[in-house]
């Protein structure tokens, strides 16, 4: 086998024009870029001759992109977030509204061959109302809820906000999170020790 | 030869390396949602609701919970008169927590003729009615 000088040549000025290209290209479209997040003229949804608008509108990039990275979505981790205190929102508008965070964790073991699903109530509980889940979409009592993956990728049950405006349904493994195997424990709530279903009803 | 057939290769790293310059993306706009009930055939541009911009500042139960807003896009029938009164987006766009509502167009955002919905949930890939 051989290869020709020629050939040789045109090989080495192909790869400089394709690197030429690429970076032209990245250049172009880190233009109205902050850090990773399209400007919002780019975004496809943002009527670009809306000037004045856009000029007050705050740029994605320059609130997300000092948050702790996620791996989806919009790449933000927002519970991390939260938790770590690099954003305060705020719990309520109306004096004297009752601000609840409960931390109870809920495993799911009828997961067939998926890991076991374990819902942490806390995560949940520090941006959401106990009243925005419970009764409308979960009952509040382990087991008598119908959950299953085809309703959630139809949207409902934990599919009204994974999927829209939480981690998406393809980041399987943050909610199927207890390897079969590993958890010897009961399935459904992980009552602390010296709790019980009361300390934790509705009313 | 064996020295070309080492130029040929260290070329072809060149090319898949220049390649992988493509830049990544990534979507602010998950999880925004498009308002449209009224907009367009009011004359006016839809609303993005950036769900990202709001929840650095708010809880989900605020609006959700307080405020009264369905967890759904489309279950919500907002009008600007029950803004302007005050309710929904008018309790905190008023001109003291938020801007008032005589700013249209920064709220009034949205390329005309958008179809109203949530944005972002095609990641998940799954039929979905989103």
């Amino acid at each position: 086998m051989s290869i020709n000088q020629t050939d040789l040549r045109k090989a080495k000025i192909l790869s400089l024009v394709v690197l030429l290209c690429m970076s032209v290209a990245s250049g172009l479209v880190y233009a109205g870029k902050i850090g990773l997040w399209d400007s919002l003229k780019d975004d496809g949804l943002h009527d670009r001759r809306n000037k004045k608008g856009l000029k007050v509108l705050q740029e994605p990039g320059e609130a997300l992109s000092k948050l702790p990275r996620g791996v989806s979505g919009n790449k933000v981790d927002w519970v991390m977030a939260l938790q770590k205190g690099f954003i305060e929102p705020r719990t309520h508008i109306y004096e004297g509204t009752e601000i609840r965070v409960i931390d109870l964790d809920i495993i799911m073991g009828e997961t067939s061959t998926m890991n076991y699903v374990m819902f942490p109530h806390k995560a949940h509980t520090e941006w959401l109302d106990c009243k925005n889940c419970h009764p409308i979409f979960f009952e509040p009592k382990v087991g008598v809820t119908p959950v299953n993956m085809g309703a959630i990728l139809e949207g409902e049950f934990c599919g009204r906000c994974h999927g829209a405006v939480s981690f998406p349904l393809t980041d399987c493994n943050r909610c199927h999170s207890i390897i079969q195997g590993t958890f010897t424990g009961t399935f459904g709530a992980q009552y602390p020790p010296g709790t019980q279903y009361e300390d934790y009803s509705l009313e | 030869m064996n020295k070309n057939i080492i130029k040929l290769l260290l070329s072809s790293i060149f090319i898949i390396f220049s390649l992988s310059v493509i830049p990544v993306s990534a979507n602010a706009e998950y999880g925004d949602v498009i308002i449209n009930k009224y907009s367009d055939s009011a004359g006016m541009r839809p609303v993005i609701y950036p769900h990202w911009f709001h929840r650095i500042r708010f809880r989900c139960k605020v609006c959700h919970g307080e405020l009264g807003f369905e967890m759904k896009a489309g279950a919500n029938d907002v009008t600007m008169a029950e803004i302007i009164d005050g309710k929904f987006c008018g309790m905190c766009h008023n001109g003291e927590i938020a801007w008032s509502t005589e700013h249209c167009d920064i709220c009034h955002s949205g390329k005309p003729g958008l179809k109203a919905g949530i944005k972002g949930a095609h990641q998940t890939l799954g039929p979905g009615i989103w």
